[in-house]
């Protein structure tokens, strides 16, 4: 696919705000509401995820020996296993198929018309484009789930895995029927346009010579194939016609029935927040059900001898013998996926949607403006790099800011972020001449190369960037705001001119900190807190750590948290500490970030030793201590560097618990409003409750946000091609929070974005909180 | 304990808008007779003591399969905390009777009647061991939401009722 330009993408990002916007925002969030909603009432939600994960980390890790074993068991139930390497291998085995089963039908005198298949839903047909291959063999193809049908009509793609018409409105679906079929009586209500589909369904159906569905799971052992549905049709179209065709990717092969329990239960609670779908349909075909023949509508469908009809006296081995089945497991580079220890986790996807649905970007834009042949949204990277090749995957990518929010919604735990970052590292790689194999050499701890885009390369090294300009300040941020340089900075790494700059400051945090004394006039204020009994019972002491936007632009935040500490009895160190890496990690600059994590990891070591605890104000940063590390440090250094570190307002909470005296903060009168957006990431690591407690132990009534975070107000948010879809995702917020009079939040992009949107002052809790009256 | 399985099992029909009646196995087809739709078609009830009523045609052909607006079948169990009834693919019909008519009627022991999915799955997995290894899980009524709006009875049935017998 030919990279967009920033405008051509930027165009194009804009137009399906407008056009499939509203209606993907009013589906995905509601099936996302209802989900979490599920979730919270499900007791042993945890342990049905983490069963489910060990299930299918198991499966992929005994593939092979699980696929001989499915051979053994469907060949004994009399169907046939078949399987596939790559996409026209299986166009053409399923192509052979129907013609060899259309010719057979003729045979038995039944008029020679274009063999016909029908099918219901199923992603792993689109990605072989399996319609388009059959009907090049002329054979008549009808997609019978109403949405799939839909697109069918409308020569479409889907957007999203679960409901691929969602971004189709009823008004829109209407037009297009009455165009195309031309009723009496024009189609209006949903209502009108099911009965049409369904009765125009139906006969399709009763007339097809092949059924051909996907599979959600096999079970290897039984040979049984598990399809969860809403609307029955997977059903219909599996034991209508007598023969069936189920084209079922490798990996969603399990060993037995009993594994597929945790998938039953949760498969629905996830993708659309239902407890259980209408119809999980498992299926050991060829069943026992008798076919029903259209073509002899007055034959009797069964025996009629009802001394067969005690159920378990008919239950046999080998089902009706008119029918036939055949199961096609497709590879498609998915072994090539179970072999990279980066990929591998996307094969334990059940293509649920939940992380579409949580995503904000996906939200607004939906599965088109994600990109891909195929697959869109959340795990759609890993799926299009492993099936379709990176560059397939390359330029939706993009779209993902690693906020976490699908982290907590996927059913099997897939760290999707981490994912989008290693293929963003590859893509980036790419132009490289000696890159040719990341897929399965995993990641190589070189420098980055020259091949990066400029626009990553600014912002994955913003603290370099931002000590020169703080060192220039105010002269850089006159020339920041100056026209012409607005201008080069759109032209050469794409910031739009639209979104306001940080504004550098002359001293740092770091610099303000020494100046007035350092770590030895700390420790005086925190021993007065202690002479007077207000301070936390406690022997700590806290390494801040500076992050790049706290040191040079919102030094205020890192003041205010400063004095709150030594104001609670705990004296700080403000040292001079390398980034995180989180900004690198952010562009897929997965070397950088990695060399950073280790200077950090050594910068803190002695601190580590010491017992002091490292305390964090930017949750982004936190989230690459508590989250990234693990991919990135030793894991004996990145359990010490987690357990050691905290967010500064949970931190602060640790002290109340201890003994400190709240009224030393600023404190509410106990019924004072405040709006508090917490912040994705910090959200993932369970860690906004801490804040709202203390805030509310500080007499304030916090309430807050629900809507998805604004997280395209980071990096994001001042690419030129992302500037629409970043306010978009911001209203949302904003809507949320106008009315309060005092605004809080705790992430800097969330604070810059609400501040741009609301035009007023968005601190951080902390800066609420700290002695000495913030609004002074 | 059976007793309030079965009323966990209402309570999550009610839920999904699907009726449950209880009634005694003597009783039952009278029952199923007033709440069919003709024409109906069925499969045979391997209840002992309970049949189908005159009006509702077993051994049905295609045509009468097509043409049928109510389907009654007999379900293997059902699960009370989803409100699922478990329907077998057997020789006899059952899947496509329940499938194709706009209104199932599904009966089910009151003994087969289990709290919650886990027993679901033991009970399936007995099935399997036994030969009956083609299932449905079928909870509430056929629906989607594709054509702009929630609608129900789209390519199954958009009615369903649900009738335990008592005493078995
Ligand atoms: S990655 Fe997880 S949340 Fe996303 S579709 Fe797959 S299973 Fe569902």
């Amino acid at each position: 696919m030919a990279q967009r330009t920033r405008s051509e993408q930027a165009d194009r990002i804009r137009h399906l705000l407008e056009t499939e916007g509203p209606a993907i925002h009013a589906h995905a969030s509601a099936s996302n509401a209802r989900r979490k909603e599920t979730y919270g009432g499900t007791d042993d939600l945890e342990a049905l995820r983490t069963d489910a994960r060990a299930i299918k980390e198991d499966a992929i890790d005994r593939l092979p020996e699980l696929i001989e074993t499915v051979r053994e068991a469907v060949e004994a139930n009399g169907g046939t296993v078949y399987v596939a390497d790559d996409a026209a291998d299986a166009n053409a085995y399923v192509s052979d198929v129907v013609r060899s089963e259309a010719a057979d039908g003729a045979d038995d005198g039944a008029a020679a018309a274009e063999p016909s298949v029908v099918k219901s839903k199923s992603m792993t047909t689109e990605e072989i484009d399996l319609n388009d291959a059959l009907e090049a063999d002329g054979i008549d193809v009808t997609e019978t789930d109403l949405g799939e049908w839909v697109l069918q009509v409308a020569d479409d793609t889907p957007s999203h895995i679960v409901g691929p018409a969602m971004h189709i409105s009823r008004e829109e679906i209407a037009e297009l029927f009455n165009e195309r079929f031309d009723p009496d009586d024009p189609f209006e209500t949903a209502e009108e346009l099911t009965r049409f589909a369904r009765d125009h369904l139906g006969e399709l159906i009763t007339d097809a010579d092949v059924g051909i569905t996907g599979a959600n799971f096999v079970v290897a052992d039984s040979g049984t194939i598990a399809l969860v549905t809403n609307e029955g049709n997977a059903r219909k179209c599996a034991v209508t016609p007598d023969t069936h065709v189920a084209v079922a990717g490798v990996e969603k092969l399990i060993p037995t029935l009993s594994d597929l329990e945790p998938f039953v239960d949760i498969i629905a609670k996830s993708a659309t927040g239902q407890p259980i779908s209408q119809y999980v349909t498992m299926l050991s075909p060829p069943t026992d059900s008798p076919t029903l023949d259209f073509d002899s509508p007055d034959e009797p469908i069964t025996t009629g001898n009802d001394a067969a009809d005690d159920i378990a006296e008919t239950a046999d081995d080998t089902g009706d013998p008119n029918r036939d089945f055949h199961l096609v497991l497709l590879d498609n580079g998915r072994t090539d996926m179970r072999e990279d220890d980066q990929l591998r986790e996307t094969l334990y996807c059940i293509r649920c949607g939940a992380c579409s649905n949580s995503c904000a970007n996906f939200q607004s834009v939906g599965g088109h403006g994600f990109g891909g042949e195929t697959y869109s949204g959340g795990i759609a990277t890993g799926w299009e790099a492993g099936v379709h090749g990176q560059e397939s995957a390359a330029e939706f990518n993009d779209l993902c800011t690693g906020c976490t929010n699908c982290v907590d919604a996927c059913p099997v735990k897939i760290d999707i972020p981490w994912i989008n970052t290693v293929v963003r590292d590859r893509v980036n790689r790419s132009g490289e001449p000696e890159s040719y194999d990341f897929l399965v050499d995993g990641l190589t701890p070189d420098e980055e190369g020259s091949g990066l885009d400029p626009g990553k390369r600014f912002f994955g090294n913003i603290g370099t960037v931002a000590k020169a300009a703080s060192a220039t300040a105010p002269v850089s941020n006159w020339l920041a705001d100056a026209g012409p340089v607005r201008g080069l900075l759109e032209h050469t790494i794409g910031i739009d001119r639209r979104r306001d700059l940080p504004t550098f400051r002359r001293e740092s945090l770091v610099d303000w900190f020494e100046g007035r004394g350092g770590f030895a006039a700390s420790k005086k204020h925190a021993m007065r807190a202690d002479s007077r009994d207000v301070g936390a019972d406690v022997d700590r002491e806290v390494v801040l750590y500076p992050d790049v936007y706290t040191n040079y632009v919102d030094v205020d935040r890192g003041k205010a948290a400063v004095r709150t500490l030594e104001a609670l009895g705990v004296p700080v160190r403000v040292p001079d500490l390398p980034e995180s890496g989180r900004a690198a990690l952010s562009q897929g600059m997965i070397a950088t970030a990695d060399r950073q994590a280790s200077r950090l990891y050594a910068a803190l070591a002695e601190d580590l030793d010491a017992g002091r605890d490292v305390v964090v104000i930017e949750p982004s940063d936190l989230a690459a201590m508590h989250r990234e590390y693990e991919r990135l440090l030793p894991e004996s250094s990145f359990e010490r560097l987690r357990d050691g570190s905290y967010e500064i307002c949970e931190y602060v909470y640790g002290l109340l618990e201890n003994g400190a005296d709240p009224s030393v903060l600023s404190t509410g009168d106990g019924a004072e409003p405040v709006a508090y957006h917490s912040h994705c990431q910090q959200r993932t690591l369970d860690l906004e409750a801490p804040t709202v407690a203390v805030l509310e132990r500080a007499g304030y009534a916090p309430e807050t946000s629900s809507a998805e975070c604004c997280g395209m107000a980071g990096s994001f948010g001042y690419k030129r091609e992302y500037y629409e879809l970043s306010m978009d995702v911001g209203e949302r917020l904003a809507t949320q929070v106008e009315d309060a009079e005092t605004v809080v939040a705790s992430g800097t992009s969330c604070g810059d974005q609400l501040e741009a949107l609301l035009e007023r002052d968005v601190p951080h809790p902390i800066e609420l909180l700290a002695p000495g009256e913030y609004r002074a | 304990m059976t007793v309030d399985t079965v009323g966990r099992f209402e309570r999550a029909l009610e839920g999904l808008e699907v009726g449950l009646e209880r009634v005694a196995a003597a009783d039952a087809s009278e029952r199923i007779e007033r709440i069919v739709e003709e024409p109906a078609v069925g499969a045979p009830l391997p209840f002992e003591g309970v049949s189908l009523p005159d009006s509702v045609t077993t051994h049905p052909t295609t045509a009468e399969v097509a043409a049928a607006r109510t389907g009654v079948t007999p379900v293997g169990f059902a699960i009370a905390e989803y409100g699922t009834v478990a329907v077998e693919s057997t020789a006899d019909g059952a899947e496509p009777i329940s499938l194709y008519p706009e209104r199932h009627v599904a009966v089910v022991a009151e003994s087969d009647v289990v709290p919650d999915i886990s027993a679901g799955f033991d009970r399936l997995e007995a099935g399997f061991d036994a030969g009956r290894d083609s299932v449905v899980f079928a909870t509430g009524r056929s629906a989607t939401a594709d054509m702009g709006d929630l609608v129900h009875g789209v390519h199954g049935p958009g009615d369903v009722h649900v009738i335990v017998l008592e005493d078995r």
